[in-house]
């Protein structure tokens, strides 16, 4: 693993979800930032540091998109962080009448082809 | 924060469609072209009178260039912003600083594509950022069912709501001879409509269309000597808050919460006193959202608001008089036939007129939900 500062922040957090590690960037008053920057959107402020995710989040929202049949719909969430961040992911094995907006969530770290892509399982599944 | 504009100082003085609908055999650069002559010579100008042009195309990055050389001209200023189908509100509001100014004497804004007979598929090169992608959201729709699956939660919103935005447009492109969806549509119709991307179906999303629009604008004073009468520029604004849906403080709330605000503090106007109301509705989420944010109904109730009928033929707030980008014309970007349905209207020249005009409002979105950007436009009895 790279020291922090070798490499711009994307290239470090692709390199750390790579060794699965999922983290976050925070600045210093505590908000967590996601997708990772060289400085805290809004302030420009550069004191920002690499914390741990939890990996817990909230769906935020969240839609179906189907496709040709028999191909299944998937699913595409926004996931509210419970650092304070939102990203998009996929809810893996969750079905249409069951995912709801509002619904506990916790990161898993899969894969998409040969890269690492970071997703989410219902929180029930998880336990 | 600074918020001035040279209100009334500038008019739209010329304004043209072509090609809209379908347009089989031409480029649209051809579309683009005679268009803006089309618009010129309504205005009773020429070509050689033109020293500034503003673009914005789906799939040429250098449009501005294209034109400029397609023309035959050499502008002293090009304006290739690209903020998706709101840029030509920012094209309005640059021209309308640049001529008060004295750096131009004559804009003309344009837009063109051939995009149904070209293919039928949105010829945008612009997809989902590296972070995104990965999950495989539809460009643009996924973002925009995102935000109405947010509405719904949050504010009860149904889809026979979004269904009566769909409605209302077809209402009012069935008497819009220009309007290239005019055929029979019922709730039914919508509602059994294709899923897509939850919650939006066929039924809650734009045409695919040719066309292309063109406005030029001059100073008043000038405006005032030319063949048609001047339609006042009395705001305009934009406001960019993101471009991934991903990074939306809150999605049920847009940037035209603070384009519209400043665009009407410009005009020194308030909603409820706004004649008419073009909204870029690329899916039927946005008209409930914007009719919201642009404060002419409360937040939470826009769906509602759609459903007593308001915006439809009869209605207390005339909404995409000709029938929108739902069912008018949608060639990739709506913008500048949003801002073309206003000046129709001010002017009494619209398919269906509503009357004496007096104040209308233009507003146009890019992205998903990221770019907003809102114009009022008055007659000559607003100067």
């Amino acid at each position: 693993m790279p020291e922090p500062g070798t490499l711009g922040p994307e290239a470090y957090w692709r390199a750390a979800l790579a060794e699965g590690r999922f983290l976050l960037q925070r600045t210093g008053d505590g908000r967590a930032v996601f997708p990772p920057r060289i400085a805290a959107p809004g302030s420009g402020s550069d004191a920002l540091e690499w914390i741990e995710a939890s990996g817990m989040g909230t769906v935020y929202s969240l839609s179906w998109v189907q496709q040709r049949p028999p191909e299944p719909p998937y699913n595409v969430v926004l996931v509210d962080l419970d650092e304070g961040a939102r990203l998009m992911s996929r809810v893996e094995g969750a079905q249409p009448d069951t995912l709801r907006i509002g619904q506990r969530v916790s990161a898993y770290i899969g894969t998409d082809g040969d890269a690492p892509i970071l997703l989410f399982r219902t929180a029930e599944d998880s336990a | 924060m600074s918020n001035r504009f040279p209100r009334a100082r500038t008019a739209i003085a010329g304004h043209a469609t072509y090609g809209v609908g379908e347009a089989p055999g031409h480029s649209s650069m051809e579309l683009t072209a005679r268009a803006g002559l089309l618009a010129l010579d309504d205005a009773g100008l020429t070509l050689g009178d033109v020293d500034a042009l503003y673009i914005c195309q789906p799939a040429d990055f250098f449009a501005g260039l294209s034109f400029a050389e397609y023309l035959g001209i050499r502008p002293r200023y090009t304006d290739n912003n690209r903020t998706g189908g709101s840029a030509f509100m920012s094209h309005l509001a640059s021209a309308a600083l640049a001529l008060e100014a004295g750096y131009i004497d004559c804009a003309l804004i344009a837009y063109g594509s051939n995009q149904r007979t070209n293919g039928g598929k949105l010829a945008t090169k612009i997809s989902n950022n590296q972070w995104d992608e990965p999950y495989r959201p539809r460009f643009p729709l996924t973002g925009y069912a995102m935000a109405a699956a947010r509405h719904m939660h949050q504010y009860g919103t149904t889809r026979e709501d979004m269904a009566n935005v769909a409605l209302s447009a077809r209402a009012w492109a069935k008497t819009n001879p220009e309007a290239f969806a005019r055929g029979p549509l019922t709730m039914e119709d919508c509602l059994s409509a294709r899923m897509i991307s939850t919650p939006i179906s066929r039924a809650d999303c734009c045409l695919v269309t040719d066309g292309a629009a063109a406005i030029v604008v001059t100073r008043m004073d000038r405006a005032k000597d030319l063949a048609k009468p001047p339609v006042p520029v009395l705001g305009a604004a934009a406001a960019a808050w993101w471009n991934s849906v991903s990074q939306a403080e809150d999605l049920t709330v847009t940037g035209a919460s603070e384009s519209g605000a400043r665009a009407m503090a410009m005009a020194g106007v308030t909603p409820d006193q706004i004649d008419t109301a073009q909204l870029y509705d690329a899916f039927t989420i946005n008209t409930i959202l914007f009719l919201e944010d642009l404060g002419f109904c409360p937040k939470g109730e826009g769906g509602r608001f759609v459903s007593s009928g308001a915006i439809a033929p009869g209605g207390s707030l005339p909404v995409n008089t000709n029938g929108g980008g739902l069912s008018y014309c949608h060639p990739g970007m709506y913008g500048l036939f949003a801002i073309g349905e206003a000046v129709r209207q001010i002017r009494g020249e619209a398919a269906n007129q509503i009357g004496d005009v007096n104040l209308a409002l233009a507003h146009g979105n890019g992205g998903t939900l990221s770019s907003q950007a809102t114009v009022i436009l008055g007659s000559m009895a607003t100067v």
